[in-house]
């Protein structure tokens, strides 16, 4: 994996919107299929934080044959310490509506959605503000595309894809089974295609500037940049637009308070990075290179030397305990008894191998749980048992 | 069908239609796949996890219920990493579970407890979580108890009170470690929209939902000498009993069961199938008085279609679901209640019997049967008219308590006076068949002539189809039922309340114009019901419907109005359909209820 061995700022998220008028016009006299190659050469991957590609999950939902498509932007923006997409909403919603619009002009969706999270209700008024705005301008150049916010009702699960089309469809949010996938069956059962927030912004960047201006930022497998959420340990939080596939160690250089001895990258659901393994880890997506490669959906916690990484990861768990569904076992009951397991170790109640059990419990977590969610709590807890088993013992 | 295609099976190439789940597919070459959550009766959930498989070049595994075939798949249902990882999951399964088998009313017939035995779970590495939670055990209702502490949350009850039965009494609540089945506003089983029906129970794999049994009660009353204890079986119970007793599904043995009934120490042994005959002659002479009314008299009163008011499920639903159509309902009390009046009143008359010292218990595929039971107005014969209701599984449990050698009993036949029935009696245990029965007495009273299909057998009512219509053209009638000439006489069956939910607002919305409609609560019809042996499939269920038929075809006498000792009662007794004795034991009044 090729890293980037100095951090590289960029401003194209937050640098001003008043072209998307322009933008908008432009795009929708170009072709489907230009629009599409456009977005799969500029190899931008979905910035929630799975990485899937794109410009593939527009050209599979293009593809098939269908009246009625949607196109929803998620906004349920819920990992702990990611607070990256209400930015983006409040500051530039008009690239997120004008991408999204693009979108429904590519795979023949008319309808478009916005899953906000139920903790930002703060910013419907504006958003919605935004829309009637965009959606009058959409009638002028006779586009035919609305788009509605959906409140969502602050469940951590909602933010995975198809528990999100359950919540909207006014059912309990729990996952689907996949097969089949949004692209081909998703709200409502028809033809989806869903991104987050800060992907529709980067498609925007793209519709702007070209696929070659974002392709050339960033590093092999890991194009263009990515929005950082910067929290813990650090004296300047906040969020960054950094290109991808810096190393981990420069990152902590800008960014930590010079005592780091770990970073949590991607969240909760994200991988502990301790102090020794910062030179060789590298933010981006996996390539087929060697070195560690972590995706992210932007949240990087710095922890210091007064952290425990016990509370660290009894906090997560804790978390994931709740905010599971609860439908599948491995997730519903995996985390209670990870949860209950390391206050076991800790208490002397069970002895100290009792850990290597629970490790091979969140990897049978991570092989057989039914959504993203119940499969990455094996990211945290492995990564945290292993670096930091003594002070889960003492 | 789809087109085929080749996959791989634990090294094994299989030729397989696409779109077949991995599950199936093993299953077809005879690779078993455990299961939990997965039902034949219902969609898939995929929630359990047990079923997962390996699939080459994937790094997680996957749930073969959930997981279609796909061209060049290859399978491993046995690897090491599957059996780890199932292991893992039993494990789980357990810690979460009140494992305390040997107090478990399902002991023995659970479908954890068997995986739990198949892997040898002997560890109980994990950390019990039963001691923190905080769960009760719903026993409000009579039919149902409800223990969440024995719940995997499989979701397998939700589905069916969703998807069969179109009630939703159980729903999912909460989320993560709090996440439960539950009812509205988690309010008792007897207090929320709940038809009784016991479908969850049927398919429930674990002791989380059972009935609620009355063994210790019977078993006094037949030990107290002071009691005669009477009892009554109803039709689909001698299909399916055999099931419990090591006999395939859809053996009959309905001499057997009564000779058990008899060594049980029951005083006597008689026959739902005969007030299902009296059933046909109350119900049938309903049907033709309503007609009659609104033929002839024009009365605008008159309420058609009407309905039957055999299945204590299907009442109840209505009662909830659609209480302004309770006027549609046929006035006629179920067999069971019908025998209850009678038992206290007729039959401890002929015996010279204290009706107080009678116990009535009866043997019903029927979880719902025991709140009908319990009806405050059940008891017009001044008495409870039905003492205990036990399902087809607690006489099972009876028997085998007894140390009853079932399969060496010889047959023996029921007790006089009320167990004589017919075969339009016996087919009251399928869907389809009390239509069926009604329609071969009320043709022949109305027009002098048996019905106008082969043997009797009215095949367009039978079947599994969720509705199913009919029709008969009524020509020629006997001069007293003229008004009848030319009328296409429409009738309508259906099976499970989401069907019944269909018919209802086909009649409603005015699309339907039927004169006759036929519901049962449970899939298949009583034999089909939520006090059946468990499981249940739609195989299991069409072999049972078949018996019901054979039992039929063989029944000397296959029309109700022949049935001797219904022709009796009405001579000594009841003196004629819908008199005035009729009315007082023989039918009854329903009661609106709340649809939340």
């Amino acid at each position: 994996m090729e890293t980037n061995h100095q951090l590289k700022r960029a401003d194209f998220i937050f640098k001003n919107e008043n072209d998307w008028e322009e933008v908008l016009k432009k795009n929708i006299s170009r072709s489907s299929n230009e629009l599409i190659n456009e977005l799969i050469s500029s190899e931008l991957k979905g910035r929630g934080g799975a990485g899937f590609p794109t410009g593939l999950k527009w050209k599979l939902s293009a593809e098939v044959d269908s009246d009625t498509k949607y196109v929803i932007c998620n906004a349920d923006e819920g990992e702990p310490g990611t607070f990256k997409d209400r930015e983006i909403l409040s500051l530039v919603p008009f690239k997120v509506l004008t991408a999204m619009a693009i979108c429904g002009l590519v795979v023949g969706a008319k309808e478009g959605y916005i899953y906000l999270r139920g903790e930002y209700f703060f910013l419907k008024p504006e958003l919605n503000k935004a829309i009637s705005e965009f959606e009058q301008y959409c009638k002028e150049i006779n586009l035919d595309f609305t788009i509605r916010i959906f409140m969502g009702s602050g469940a951590y699960i909602c933010g995975e894809e198809t528990a999100l089309f359950e919540s909207m469809e006014g059912k309990r949010g729990e996952p689907r089974n996949k097969p089949p996938y949004p692209a081909l069956s998703g709200y409502m059962n028809k033809p989806t295609v869903i991104n987050n927030v800060e992907t529709l912004a980067h498609a925007y960047t793209i519709f702007t500037y070209g696929a070659k201006r974002f392709y050339d930022l960033g590093v092999q497998y890991s194009r263009g940049t990515k929005l950082f959420s910067v929290s813990g340990d650090t004296p300047k939080p906040g969020i960054y637009e950094l290109e991808l596939g810096m190393s981990l160690a420069d990152f902590v250089n800008d960014f930590g308070d010079g005592d780091s001895k770990a970073v949590q990258v991607g969240g909760a659901s994200g991988f502990l990075v301790p102090r020794k393994r910062f030179a060789e880890t590298t933010i981006g997506y996996q390539g087929k290179l060697v070195g560690i490669s972590l995706p992210t959906g932007g949240s990087m916690m710095l922890f210091n030397s007064s952290r425990s990484m016990f509370n660290v990861l009894d906090n997560y768990l804790e978390f994931f305990r709740e905010e599971s569904c609860g439908q599948c076992t491995p997730c519903r009951v995996g985390c209670q008894q990870l949860l209950k397991g390391i206050k076991a170790v800790k208490s002397g109640e069970k002895s100290t191998q009792y850990l290597d059990k629970l490790l091979t419990l969140a990897e049978t977590m991570q092989f057989t749980a039914k959504c993203g969610l119940g499969q990455s709590v094996a990211n945290s807890f492995s990564s945290i048992v292993e670096n930091f088993r003594e002070e889960m013992i003492y | 069908m789809g087109k085929n295609i080749k996959i791989t099976i634990n090294g094994e190439i299989v030729e397989i239609n696409e779109g077949t789940s991995i599950l199936d597919a093993a299953r077809q070459v005879g690779v078993i796949i455990p299961t939990l959550c997965y039902h034949k009766d219902l969609c898939v959930a995929g929630n359990c996890r047990v079923c997962v498989v390996e699939i080459a070049g994937q790094k997680r595994l996957s749930p073969s219920c959930a997981t279609p075939c796909e061209e060049g798949m290859d399978i491993f249902t046995n690897s090491v990493k599957v059996r780890n990882s199932r292991k893992h999951i039993i494990e789980l399964l357990l810690s979460e579970h009140n494992a305390d088998c040997t107090r478990c009313y399902k002991n023995g017939k659970c479908e954890l407890q068997k995986l739990a035995s198949d892997f040898k779970i002997m560890s109980n590495d994990f950390i019990p979580l039963v001691p923190f939670k905080n769960y009760t055990i719903d026993m409000f209702s009579p039919s149902i108890i409800k223990d969440d502490s024995k719940c995997i949350r499989c979701q397998r009850c939700v589905r069916t009170c969703a998807e069969l039965q179109g009630v939703n009494a159980l729903t999912v609540a909460y989320k993560g470690d709090k996440m439960k089945i539950t009812t509205f506003f988690e309010k008792a089983m007897n207090d929320v929209v709940c038809t009784n029906c016991g479908q969850c129970v049927i398919h429930c794999p674990t002791g989380a939902l059972v009935e609620r049994n009355y063994i210790e009660e019977v078993w006094a009353a037949i030990t107290d000498k002071a009691k005669h204890v009477i009892v009554q079986t109803a039709p689909a119970v001698r299909v399916a009993l055999g099931e419990e007793l090591g006999f395939e599904s859809g053996t009959r043995i309905t001499g057997k069961m009564v000779a058990a009934l008899k060594r049980l120490g029951f005083d006597a042994v008689m026959d739902t199938d005969f007030t299902a005959d009296l059933t046909i002659m109350e119900e049938g002479t309903e049907l033709l008085s309503r007609l009659k009314r609104a033929l002839v008299d024009h009365d605008p009163g008159v309420k058609l279609p009407m309905a039957t008011s055999c299945s204590p499920g299907w009442i109840k639903y209505i009662e909830h679901i659609y209480p302004d159509y309770l006027g549609h309902l046929s006035t006629c009390k179920s067999p069971q209640q019908m025998f209850g009046a009678l038992a206290k009143t007729y039959y401890a008359q002929a015996r010279n019997l204290q009706p107080d010292n009678i116990v009535s218990v009866s043997i019903m595929p029927c979880t719902a049967k025991k709140f009908e039971a319990n009806r405050p107005e059940m008891n017009d014969s001044g008495y409870r008219d039905v003492d205990y209701v036990l399902t087809t599984r607690e006489l099972a449990i009876m028997i085998k308590q007894a140390g009853i050698d079932f399969m060496k009993l010889e047959d023996i036949h029921f007790d006089r006076l009320m167990g004589e029935s017919t075969g339009a009696g016996v087919i009251f245990g399928a869907t389809g068949g009390v239509m069926e029965a009604a329609l071969r007495t009320a043709y022949e009273l109305v027009t002098g002539r048996e019905v106008p299909f082969k043997d009797l057998n009215i095949l367009p009512v039978r079947g599994m189809e969720g509705v199913r219509e009919a029709s008969i053209l009524i020509e020629n009638p006997l001069k007293e039922w003229a008004f009848l000439d030319g009328v296409e006489l429409k009738c309508a069956v259906a099976h499970g309340l989401v069907n019944a939910k269909k018919v209802m607002d086909s009649i409603i919305s005015g699309e339907a114009n039927y004169h006759f409609i036929e519901i049962m609560a449970c899939p298949g019809g009583c034999l089909g019901g939520g006090g059946q042996p468990i499981p249940t499939s739609p195989e299991i269920r069409a072999k049972r419907a078949a018996a019901i038929y054979a039992e039929d075809e063989g029944m000397p006498i296959r029309k109700s109005h022949l049935n001797p000792e219904v022709l009796k009662i009405y001579k000594d007794f009841l003196i004629k359909p819908l008199g005035e004795k009729s009315h007082l034991l023989l039918h009854t009044k329903y009661t609106i209820r709340k649809s939340f």
